[in-house]
């Protein structure tokens, strides 16, 4: 038998029972519902069949069907009974107008990667069922998207959706050095164009900011859903942003060749000529390191005048790029 | 009836998903009965459309359903499906006529995907935005408590002027022209743009449109743009233009594009998260050696550069030499002797 024909039979029989369970009134025993799905009666043995009907059980849930536990005879409450709450089951009577529907469509695009855009179009599908058709005339064509690219992506936002603890390995920023962090997983926000997740790190005792992207490798599970709470004044963009280092601008004096350095230029308070080939210009920076990284991203095209720890700062860095990997430092962005 | 009551056949299955899991089938199935049941005749092109999977998918899953039915098995009990005609009709399915409700995932996404949207500057339908947000909100109960802890902020760093202005050339289908920055290359650059949308991606806001200069889509990072003028021009994209995919992000390498090998120090190993990577090879020491495609080494030169001794070019030996030689010059004046090994590192 091929895994395709397993599969398409397996569906069948998932079908058949949900169909059973939502028709009944009343709870069915294990053997009635092995009577009325025809693909049970094929099952070799009663032990075959009490396996592959758990396995069933737990996979229906899983889907979010609300199958229900209950005893099938008030005489004999040791065995139980099961069925569907129609009421628990169906998604409740909701309208939307047209355009409603048209900024839902517009919500669910927002996902670009499968982790969450499938079951945003999946939802989308639901809403739509009862027969509106959105209308998407009235959309102008702005869409803002979001990207759950990072592999930890998922099975973090389970943990933070589940309040499961968790444990990774974690990459740090400059170093590269990789350590296991324990946390309690809070929230997750994109911000920046990145994904970080705010927690509660189990080790140093403290809250903590991590970059999804530096997670490496498996995500582990150190712990049962729902065995810690998160602050309810939890604030997870604000304390992301809060990490961020935010220092006062202060100036630099640079000398730019004739016809280069557009984006340099943009920024400055004063352009002056020095002679035919170069300009002398003036731009506020908050962060040595990345304004020397951008500096340098125009070779010779830029020189630094001033202040001196900027100039070092290039200095050093064109001088790696000369010699890579002869001095560690810091490279960031 | 089109079909005899027998194992339906598995046609080609859901794009891109090579083996669907049954429980993926089956919710699918699942929501795909009310929706059918609510548009009787409907093609089966359009359904195939509306759940993104190929027409013999569809007809694999009508198929399936025609076996399904409430218990005895009866041709009474069976679920109806027709679609011989090309036009699909369905009946008998009273007892999953509803869909099933929203699990969390689902939930979550619009709901957070709705909060972004009411974020956006500018945005006309905020109104709808809200209404539809309260609806879901109510709805779904629990799961939009849950959503909170899950944010996306779209807006900073953002000139709404900006936004607004192509909002409007895209609005009235007009042509701009642009004067644009070519960060990668350090160029200033004058072009006329037909206006496709407008998309807040990884932090930044672009104009994507039809670029009659490079006769090709294009994206335009909004805050690059030094001057947006809007033209007293029909800006109609070509029919033949697509709004690009952005699943692996802004940058498309072509297959025929130069194939360059950097080693990275640990100060560098962003660059792989940053750029899209034909492989990655982690290095003892925290690195890592990257292989990716590149149609302009401008760009790369300037990365290097910028990345001083954390990076270095492996392969091609010319941009290898290239970024030896920019690296020298400017040092140059500085007045450091090429070869020195510089002054002495500060603290990062």
């Amino acid at each position: 038998m091929s895994t395709k024909f397993n599969a398409a039979d397996k569906t069948e029989r998932l079908l058949n029972l949900v169909i059973c369970l939502l028709y009944t009134r009343k709870p069915l025993s294990k053997a009635k519902i092995r009577n009325a799905v025809p693909q049970y009666g094929t099952s070799a043995s009663d032990e075959a069949f009490d396996r592959m009907f758990e396995r069933d059980k737990d996979e229906l849930r899983e889907l979010g069907i609300p199958l229900v536990t209950e005893p099938f005879d008030v005489f004999f409450d040791d065995e139980p009974g099961y069925r569907i709450d129609r009421r628990e089951y169906a998604l409740p009577e909701i309208s939307f107008g047209a355009d409603e529907l048209a900024v839902l469509g517009l919500a669910s695009r927002v996902w670009t990667q499968a982790s969450l855009a499938g079951p945003a179009a999946q939802a989308l599908r639901k809403l739509e069922a009862a027969g509106v058709e959105r209308d998407d005339s009235s959309l102008i064509g702005i869409v803002p998207m979001v990207r759950t690219a990072e592999p930890a992506f998922k099975a973090v936002k389970d943990a933070v959706l589940q309040h499961t603890p968790v444990a990774f390995a974690y990459r740090k920023a400059g170093t590269g050095e990789v350590a296991t962090r324990h946390v309690q997983p809070w929230a997750i926000a994109s911000w920046h164009g990145h994904w970080y997740l705010t927690a509660f790190d189990t080790d140093r005792n403290a809250p903590r900011v991590f970059r999804l992207g530096r997670i490496e490798g498996e995500v582990g599970i150190e712990g049962k859903p729902g065995s810690y709470e998160v602050p309810e004044d939890h604030q997870p963009t604000a304390m992301i942003s809060a990490v961020a280092v935010d220092r006062a601008p202060q100036p630099s004096a640079l000398q730019v060749r004739v016809g280069t350095g557009h984006g340099l230029r943009r920024q400055a308070h004063t352009v002056e000529a020095v002679d035919d080939r170069w300009s002398l210009i003036t731009v506020d920076f908050t962060d040595t390191e990345a304004f020397a990284a951008e500096i340098c991203s125009f070779g010779p095209d830029v020189v630094v005048k001033a202040p001196t720890e900027l100039r070092e700062s290039v200095i050093r860095r064109l001088t790696g790029a000369l010699n890579p990997g002869q001095i560690t430092e810091e490279a960031k962005t | 009836m089109s079909a005899d009551r027998q194992q339906g056949q598995s046609g080609p299955r859901h794009s891109g998903q090579p083996s669907e899991s049954a429980t993926l089938r089956l919710s699918r199935l699942l929501t795909m009965v009310p929706w059918l049941l609510n548009r009787q005749g409907i093609e089966i092109e359009e359904a195939a459309r509306e759940f993104d999977v190929t027409p013999a998918q569809i007809e694999a899953d009508l198929a399936l359903l025609f076996l399904c039915g409430t218990p005895g098995g009866y041709h009474g009990d069976l679920i109806e499906a027709e679609w011989e005609s090309g036009r699909v009709f369905l009946g008998n399915a009273d007892t999953i006529n509803r869909p099933l409700r929203l699990v969390v995932d689902e939930a979550l996404a619009l709901i957070v995907g709705l909060r972004a949207l009411a974020a956006v500057p500018g945005i006309g339908e905020r109104e709808a935005v809200v209404r539809a947000l309260a609806k879901l909100e109510a709805a779904t109960g629990s799961a939009s408590a849950v959503a909170s802890r899950i944010q996306v902020s779209i807006d900073e760093g953002t000139s709404t002027e900006a936004v607004a202005l192509a909002q409007e050339a895209l609005a009235a289908h007009r042509r701009v022209h642009l004067r644009y920055l070519v960060a990668g290359r350090d160029e200033s650059t004058e072009r006329d743009v037909d206006p496709m949308r407008v998309i807040s991606f990884d932090a930044h806001w672009y104009l994507e449109g039809w670029c009659h200069r490079a006769e090709d889509v294009r994206l335009f990072r909004l805050d690059r743009i030094e001057t947006l003028a809007i033209l007293d021009e029909d800006g109609t994209p070509p029919v033949t233009a697509e709004p690009r995919d952005l699943d692996s992000g802004v940058f498309t390498p072509h297959a025929d594009d130069q194939l360059v090998r950097l080693a990275l120090g640990p100060g560098a190993v962003w660059v792989s998260d940053y750029y899209p990577v034909e492989s990655i090879e982690r290095t003892p020491d925290g690195g890592a050696v990257i292989d990716l495609r590149t149609a302009d080494t401008a760009w790369l030169r300037r990365l290097m550069w910028q990345l001083g001794s954390q990076a270095s070019v492996l392969a091609p030996a010319e941009l290898a030499g290239e970024v030896h030689r920019g690296a020298r010059e400017a040092l140059e004046a500085y007045a450091v002797p090429a070869g020195s090994t510089g002054s002495a590192p500060t603290s990062g």
